[in-house]
């Protein structure tokens, strides 16, 4: 069996002086959309954070292609094909959507542009008509579109999605997960931290439970679906 | 002719004082303001008219002002390179680049030397770009040895790191250049004038004047159309999402540093026709630049020159108006150009905290907040401090073997107290103060005046210094409060400048550079041990108050506002309130250490007054580390030995204090007591 594409083994992290992560690992295989799911403050976007390496103190072992990344700066594993939306989309606001997209933009690790603007206008149709909109003049919704547009320009293989449908019109969700589901068929491996359980259910293989930093429960999504409720 | 580089480089109106670093610095601020407010201004001052009174003469006035506004445009520009890099750098790094003013001086310098060297107009010119782009370079440089080091350091330890640079960078120039100022050619094609107002115009100033929008301009189409103006721009808003992005932050960093040390070379080099280069440069185009960036607002370019073209308005303005009659009295606004700026400033900050055209900031999380608990002092600590103060009792007697002990033990008394009050406001306070000579050289002017002008007994004089120290606080408290971090500090350093100007304008009063003499304490405190006894019952007494204070709710209540300041008001604390009466009380005590030092060295000038006094004890409260009450008591006691004792042997102390305070905030960021920084 290859190995999985993003491994995390033991993951402990800190902010400041209280620690947030104790001893995490969890899987993501190619092509595979897992689920993170837990309450606030649960560890989520930590975990996430720290695959992105923007979580200064850490500690256990982080490897995307069986290649260990903890040591890496996060432009690094930026590089190495891992696309990230943030929790809060931090959006460049004072760019125009285009210049969003043009900070991002970046060939794939095979040197391919797997996302040109025709084909990111066709999965997102509303970002075509804001390109010259500025990031504070967009709603939640389209931000959160244009922060998942910034973060496939940049060719990634695997995608960390922090809560996007968290303060996301109902409406804007179901085009989100339509969209999510055309990004998993082509190929994209999806780590989707989400309290939205129903979100997940449409999207996942297999889902986390973790709660105050620690795995509580792995599996199916189906049964982690009919845990929740 | 024999002059020390001391001595030449310090106007030595006010080397009288016992200390030369301080009499240097003092000095190195005065003439810099001489240098940029008066020298130049003297001449024109005399072209102007005396007070107007019929339409005629209103007239001539107005084409003055008119004349002085373009020659304010001029001036703008070259203040403007500066202040745009200095904002470009914070913007996306968030350093404070304290050494920006010698990366001007040093572009200043090589251009001169550069259009010495090479040949024809390309000399000029050439060696002007190429002066500009070494700056550059050097700034690159700077960015991957220091700044790399620093930038996870608390926000005040990189202010007072790249302020040592600018000591070591001066120092640098001290040792390539000599101490004699140097002037450069005139401008090849430029060294005509044009007739403007029927008053002549030098044709450099006017290409001067359109210099600063076309370097506008050029950095606005940078910042627009390029890739690399996105990224900077993008990372002025969030560098961790442009690094998440696959942007390589270290080499954007690098490359920001060296395009705002550019620009500031840039600034310097351009005023190679107009003045001479000389070692006063850095800490005045320094203080100048700071007043623009902050007044502009921090991060925008077109801020910086709508400051930097407000502010020398304002000044042609003052100029311009020559002397006034307000209801019967005689008053010269050409005086006011000293203080003009910082008032603009002042007014802006209170009115617009975070400049015109700046963002308003979010919470400065970091930095001074990340403080452990303070303990009180376990047994051994009692012990260490029962053996000092033992120690400092048995002082007068070893004055008979060691005449200079009650000497140096004195002025670690005053130190001390000084760098305690700041520790005060600091530490337990999270404020940072880079203008906290005020309120000791409130307190010494107030002292001193009290005793020689009222002629009132040594007690009673040294409470009125006292008190004048706790009103300046009570005043420029109420403004600083309201702000934070690197804001915050610079409205301390401006208020700071303004009692400078006034205690060396005010000749009247004060005594201007000459200061006030022949202040000498009366029965018991006459005799050397009397006054050395006397200060140290006062050193214990403050002391003992600080320390009660911090541990007391009023403590806990500035430590909580401090940490979290909206957490602290939503559990009832006023903290605004109380970091206003943490400002009072450290203003108060620094009074303390200001009156006695009025006492002590029995004269005093504006350089009790000076940045350089302020940023001493700002390095004693480091040296000692904030995270500890005992901290300042270390720092003020080491920093006076070694100040007293090695930095008098050399010529070249600023680069030993430079390098000093760098190994200090790379080796030891919690300071030599320990109180260890978290992250």
């Amino acid at each position: 069996m290859t190995a999985p594409l993003l491994e995390i083994e033991g993951l402990e992290a800190w902010y400041g002086p209280a620690q947030a992560l104790f001893g995490l690992s969890l899987v993501v295989g190619g092509g595979e959309a897992v689920a993170l799911i837990g309450r606030n403050g649960a560890g989520k976007s930590t975990t996430l954070k720290a695959v992105m390496g923007l979580v200064r103190r850490r500690a256990g072992r982080l490897a995307l292609d069986g290649a260990d990344i903890s040591a890496l700066p996060t432009h690094h594993i930026a590089r190495l094909g891992v696309g990230y939306v943030p929790e809060d989309r931090r959006i460049f606001t004072e760019l125009t959507a285009e210049e969003n997209l043009d900070l991002a933009r970046r060939p794939g690790r095979d040197g391919t542009d797997r996302w040109p603007t025709e084909r990111l206008f066709a999965l997102f149709p509303n970002l075509a008509e804001l390109r010259r909109r500025r990031g504070d003049a967009m709603s939640g919704g389209e931000q959160q579109m244009l922060a998942v547009a910034r973060a496939l320009v940049g060719n990634p293989e695997l995608l960390l999605l922090d809560e996007p449908s968290e303060g996301v019109a109902p409406i804007i969700v179901e085009e989100m997960t339509t969209a999510f589901r055309t990004l998993k068929a082509d190929g994209l491996s999806i780590l989707l931290s989400e309290q939205n359980v129903a979100l997940c259910a449409e999207l996942c293989d297999r889902a986390y439970h973790i709660d105050q930093g620690e795995l509580r429960w792995s599996g199916p999504m189906a049964d982690a679906s009919s845990m929740v409720e | 002719m024999l002059t020390s580089p001391e001595a030449k480089r310090g106007n030595n109106r006010v080397s009288r004082g016992e200390r030369e670093k301080h009499a240097a610095i003092g000095s190195l601020a005065l003439a810099t303001r001489m240098f940029l407010g008066f020298t130049k201004l003297e001449p024109r001052v005399r072209l102007l008219p005396k007070p107007c009174r019929d339409p005629k003469e209103t007239r001539v006035a107005l084409d003055a002002l008119a004349f002085q506004m373009i020659n304010g445009l001029a001036s703008a520009s070259g203040l403007f390179f500066v202040a745009a890099g200095l904002s470009i750098i914070f913007g996306v790094t968030r350093i404070v680049n304290m050494a920006h003013g010698a990366f001007y001086m040093l572009g200043l310098y090589l251009a001169v030397t550069l259009a010495d060297r090479l040949p024809g107009p390309f000399g000029y010119w050439g060696g002007l770009l190429l002066a500009a782009l070494a700056v550059g370079l050097l700034g690159a440089a700077v960015e991957v040895l220091l700044l790399r080091r620093i930038y996870h350091v608390p926000e005040l330890y990189q202010l007072v790191a790249t302020f040592a640079l600018a000591l070591i960078l001066n120092d640098a120039a001290l040792w390539i250049w000599g101490p004699e100022d140097l002037l450069g050619p005139r401008a090849p094609g430029l060294k005509g004038s044009i007739e403007l107002l029927g008053r002549r115009l030098p044709d450099y100033d006017v290409f001067l004047a359109f210099a600063g929008p076309i370097v506008l301009l050029a950095l606005h189409l940078l910042m627009k159309r390029t890739r690399f103006g996105r990224t900077v721009r993008a990372a002025t808003q969030d560098r961790e999402m442009v690094a998440a992005l696959g942007i390589n932050q270290a080499l954007l960093f690098t490359a920001v540093f060296a395009l705002g040390a550019f620009l500031a070379g840039l600034g310097g080099a351009l005023q190679t026709a107009r003045e001479p280069a000389n070692l006063n440069l850095d800490l005045a185009v320094l203080g100048d630049a700071f007043v623009v960036v902050v007044i502009g607002g921090m991060g925008s370019i077109p801020g910086a020159y709508v400051a930097a073209v407000l502010v020398a308005l304002v000044k042609a303005l003052c100029i311009a108006l020559g002397t006034v009659e307000i209801a019967g009295w005689a008053f010269n606004m050409t005086k006011l150009t000293l203080v003009a700026e910082f008032l603009v400033m002042a007014l802006v900050l209170v009115l617009r905290p975070q400049g015109l055209f700046g963002r308003p900031h979010g919470a400065p999380a970091r930095g001074l907040a990340s403080e452990a608990p303070l303990r009180p002092m376990g047994g051994t600590g009692r012990g260490l401090a029962g053996a000092a103060l033992a120690a400092t009792l048995a002082v007068p007697l070893v004055a008979t073997a060691w005449a200079y002990a009650p000497v140096l033990a004195l002025d670690m008394l005053i130190a001390v107290i000084f760098a305690a009050s700041l520790h005060l406001l600091m530490g337990p306070g999270g404020m940072a103060s880079f203008g906290h000579a005020a309120y000791f050289g409130l307190g010494a002017y107030g002292t001193a005046l009290a005793a020689t002008g009222l002629g009132l007994p040594t007690v009673p004089a040294f409470g009125i210094g006292i008190l004048a120290a706790g009103a300046g606080a009570l005043v420029f408290g109420w403004f600083c409060v309201r702000l934070e971090g690197v804001y915050l500090a610079m409205l301390t350093l401006a208020f700071a400048q303004i009692v400078w100007s006034v205690a060396f304008q005010w000749e009247e009063v004060t005594g201007g550079s000459n200061g006030l003499i022949g202040i000498w304490p009366d029965w018991p405190f006459d005799s050397r041990t009397g006054l050395y006894l006397a200060a140290l019952a006062v050193t214990v007494a403050a002391l003992s108050l600080i320390r009660r204070l911090i541990f007391a709710p009023f403590g806990h209540a500035l430590r909580a506002g401090r940490d979290a300041r909206l957490r602290a008001e939503a559990s009832g604390i006023d903290v605004a309130r109380i970091r206003w009466l943490a400002f009072l009380v450290s203003g108060l005590i620094a009074g303390v250490a200001g009156g006695l030092y009025a006492f002590a060295k029995g004269s005093i000038s504006p350089e009790t007054l000076t940045v350089g006094r302020s940023i001493d004890a700002l390095v004693m409260v480091l040296l000692g580390g904030l995270g500890n009450p005992a901290g300042p008591v270390l720092g003020a006691g080491a920093f006076t030995l070694l100040q007293d004792t090695v930095m008098r042997e050399t010529d070249y102390w600023r680069a030993l204090l430079g390098a000093l305070i760098l190994a200090l905030v790379l080796l030891f960021p919690g300071g030599i007591a320990g109180g260890r920084l978290r992250r």
